[in-house]
């Protein structure tokens, strides 16, 4: 049998008071597309942050080619030929795409050889790159290419990739593959997590599969069906999100002609927009992220004020209200960021709690806060919503990203709202925890609540909604009947490939 | 009124040797900012930089020595800062308030003999020939050499900042100090370098003040310096060149006004005092009109977390 490039003997790592990876070991071999399956918390960043010298496991070993591999810091396995394309992208807004990859490299060549390489590399692995232009005005997919190609000019052995597509559009994704299976087939082994099992099912090899720290299983995607893998993950019988009726009222939200200025030098404007919403109705808006979708739930939540007449409920003109006013006419918006938009990361989840839910629940009365009543509050979202946490006096920091993002959405369904807006329900959130999110805007679209769902995640969006809209640079297009759309016509929708060919070599 | 005893050469002369402790100043918490910390404490800095030279230049009678001094009390109380807000997670707006605070204090109680005595005189460069030229001659050839030094530092850190490996890395840490880290760069070490650069310098701006420009010691009299050297850093837009020309403007302007107070314009006194700083703010708000925009991890404390 032949010497896997990076085997994984029991490796362990516990952090106060978990355990994130308990005795995990597996092989990659070389030209391997393995793949890393796992819920939220299962530990596969830890374990890649081990692998590329971030964080020293507490026990255990791993050797690269047959020889003990234990990198101190990045540098190390970036010299060993380890490369890595981090979930959150590590990049410098204000430098150039040179300069981003440069900090990326051990000893990069003077700026004008690496600009001449950028260029090179990009042409032949069809990822077309400006090395001039400065990351802050780039697309998410053109950034996601610079980050690509700071690990392909080091020429990597193993290419970890943390969660790639979760902001790419389909024919983006086709690409992104593309490059991939060529960079497999001149003997790179690539390391690929993702929570879309669809994915990895056309793309890996083989897949371990992560739960609570253990490896709880290995198997041949594409001989096991998506469902099964997810099972494996969970642990558990997964549930599909089922509704009911499917009956829609009046019209509940009405946006007409709606233009905004982009708020800031990185933002975008808003151009022309048009949108209806019945009551009853869950309206999907895809679109890759930075298209203004962020702007877009500002205006809905109120955060932007427009024309009165601009924005409508019920026909009333609402364009000028600010939230609170809106909140108290059943108009409520949870945010993408769970930190620091959605939620105040240091406060308690009672206070979380109260910060959007004192008009509705009446948690304040004659200007004092009635803490009684918003304690029950937070209990009730926390045992509605499944939000595993010691109790609502815990700071919102101290959950989970799913988790948070559980009570984020509680907190606002739970409220009873006419009109609900959502952006990113169930970003980064695992399979199980995502469904019960999914089930839950079901549930209150059946019982006649209006909702618009902004999402990256097309499969979601399908999931879920009964018409649907795509954002490209501001203009969203005409909503179309979701049953029935292909992802071919989807990601024309949301504007094609944003100039990007397939590998030509 | 006697316009006529303003001389445009000694004037253009003595506002280059006005401009240096704010130079030095600004050009070192440039460098701390774009690093990512906002070290509000350069008063304090300066003031004790101010009586470490000139303690140190009166003790030794060499005043070069009292500039060596005063650079390395200006980094040393920075280190203070920098374990207060790099290793214990201190708010930096609040440490750098109390380092100003504290700086003033203790230079009070380290300069109490050294009131009213002269210090040792730095002598001005002399080049044969060239500082004998009329008008360039004292403009550009007969400084002292710490004013030399202000200009080629402030060619150095644009040219480090702009071209250099090392800048690359300084300013990747004051942009996204998270991303840094996970790229393997030491984003502590990278820091405590700059405060204690930002330190070093701004001591010897305050040295520049009680050896060359007064000469001699009170208490507080850096006077504010070290607040404008901040203000400078913001409105250059973080630019070196930028804060050199603003240094400049707001010395030129400075002297210019004392100039016009010695001749009696009518103009109270007040207005001309507050002149160098309503100018220089005023040109530099319509500089910094092209929105270079500040590193954006500015006076973020960074924790390595997992």
């Amino acid at each position: 049998m032949t010497v896997p490039l990076l085997s994984l003997q029991g490796l362990t790592k516990a952090y106060p008071g978990v355990v994130a990876n308990d005795t995990v070991s597996f092989d990659i071999g070389e030209g391997e597309v393995h793949a890393l399956l796992g819920e939220n918390g299962a530990g596969k960043s830890t374990l890649v942050k081990m692998i590329y010298g971030l964080v020293k496991p507490d026990s255990g070993k791993m050797l690269l080619r047959g020889q003990p591999y234990e990198p101190a810091e990045p540098r190390q396995a970036r010299a060993d030929g380890i490369a890595m394309v981090f979930q959150h992208f590590s990049l410098f807004d204000a430098l150039n795409v040179a300069e981003n990859i440069a900090l990326g490299m051990e000893n990069p060549p003077e700026m004008r050889d690496l600009a001449a390489r950028i260029r090179e590399v990009s042409e032949t692995y069809g990822l077309p790159l400006d090395p001039y232009r400065t990351v802050g005005d780039l697309s998410a997919g053109e950034r996601q290419r610079v980050e690509i190609i700071r690990c392909l000019l080091q020429d990597p052995k193993l290419l970890i990739m943390d969660e790639p597509t979760s902001v790419l559009t389909p024919q983006e994704v086709e690409i992104l593959f593309k490059t991939l299976q060529k960079l497999q087939s001149e003997g790179t082994s690539i390391l690929y997590i993702s929570h879309k099992l669809e994915e990895i099912r056309t793309l890996c090899d083989h897949a371990t599969i992560l739960r609570l720290g253990k490896n709880v299983g290995e198997c041949t995607p594409s001989e096991t069906s998506a469902r099964d893998m997810a099972e494996m993950m969970v642990g558990s019988t997964l549930q599909t999100p089922e509704r009911g009726s499917r009956e829609f009222g009046e019209v509940a939200m009405d946006i007409s002609g709606l233009s905004v200025p982009a708020p800031s030098a990185f933002g975008t404007a808003l151009k022309n927009v048009h949108l209806t919403v019945r009551k009853g109705e869950i309206l999907g808006i895809g679109g890759v992220a930075g298209n203004g979708q962020d702007e877009l739930l500002g205006v809905l939540s109120g955060e932007t004020l427009t024309e009165p007449d601009a924005v409508k409920l019920h026909g009333q003109p609402i364009g000028k209200l600010g939230p609170t006013a809106r909140r108290k006419l059943g108009v409520l918006a949870a945010p993408e960021e769970r930190l620091g938009h959605a939620a105040a990361p240091d406060m308690s989840l009672t206070e979380n709690a109260m910060l959007t839910g004192s008009v509705r629940e009446g948690l304040e009365k004659n200007g004092f806060l009635d803490w009684g009543a918003t304690k029950d509050f937070a209990e009730r979202i926390i045992k509605a919503f499944d939000v595993r946490t010691p109790g609502p006096g815990n700071a919102a920091r101290s959950l989970s990203g799913g988790n948070l993002q559980k009570f984020v959405i509680g907190r606002e369904v739970l409220q009873d709202p006419d009109v609900l807006v959502v952006n990113q329900p169930t970003w980064g959130v695992d399979a199980a925890a995502a469904a019960s999110i999914r089930q839950s805007l079901l549930d209150l679209a059946a019982k006649g609540a209006a909702v618009i769902c902004i999402s990256q995640d097309l499969d979601e969006l399908m999931e879920i909604s009964d018409s649907f809209a795509a954002l490209n640079e501001g203009r969203l297009s005409a909503p179309r009947e979701a049953a029935g759309l292909t992802v071919d016509e989807i990601g024309l929708m949301m504007g094609g490939a944003h100039g990007m060919e397939v590998a030509h070599v | 009124m006697d316009l006529s005893a303003i001389n445009p050469v000694l004037l253009i002369a003595s506002l280059m040797v006005a401009a240096t402790p704010l130079l030095l100043a600004a050009i070192g918490e440039l460098v701390v900012e774009k690093a990512g910390v906002l070290n509000l404490g350069v008063e304090g800095m300066m003031i004790v930089g101010a009586i470490a030279g000139f303690a140190t230049a009166v003790e030794s009678g060499s005043p070069l020595l009292g500039f060596v001094a005063a650079a390395i009390a200006g980094a040393a109380l920075s280190i203070l800062f920098a374990i207060l807000t790099q290793f214990a997670q201190a708010n930096q707006v609040a440490s750098g308030l109390s380092l100003t605070l504290f700086g003033l204090g203790l230079s009070a109680l380290m300069g109490q003999s050294y009131v009213g005595i002269k210090p040792p005189q730095m002598g001005d460069i002399h080049i044969p020939v060239l500082s004998d030229l009329p008008v360039v001659g004292p403009i550009l050839f007969g400084h002292d050499i710490i004013l030399y030094f202000g200009i080629a530092l402030t060619a150095a850190v644009w040219w480090v900042l702009k071209y250099s490996r090392l800048g690359l890395v300084l300013r990747a840490v004051g942009e996204n100090h998270d991303a840094a880290h996970a790229l393997g760069y030491k984003v502590l070490k990278i820091r405590l370098a700059a405060i204690m650069f930002g330190g070093a310098c701004a001591g010897l701006g305050g040295a520049y003040i009680s050896l060359i420009r007064v000469p001699q010691w009170t208490e507080g009299m850096t006077a504010g310096i070290g607040w404008i050297a901040l203000a400078l850093v913001v409105f250059a837009s973080w630019k070196p060149w930028r804060a050199l020309l603003g240094a400049y403007l707001f010395g030129g302007v400075t002297v210019v006004q004392l100039n016009l107070q010695a001749a009696g314009v009518a103009i109270p006194v007040e207005y001309l005092a507050m002149s160098p700083y309503l100018i220089t703010i005023i040109v530099l708000v319509i500089l910094s009109a092209d929105k270079s925009s500040a590193p954006a991890s500015l006076g973020r404390n960074f924790h390595a977390s997992r």
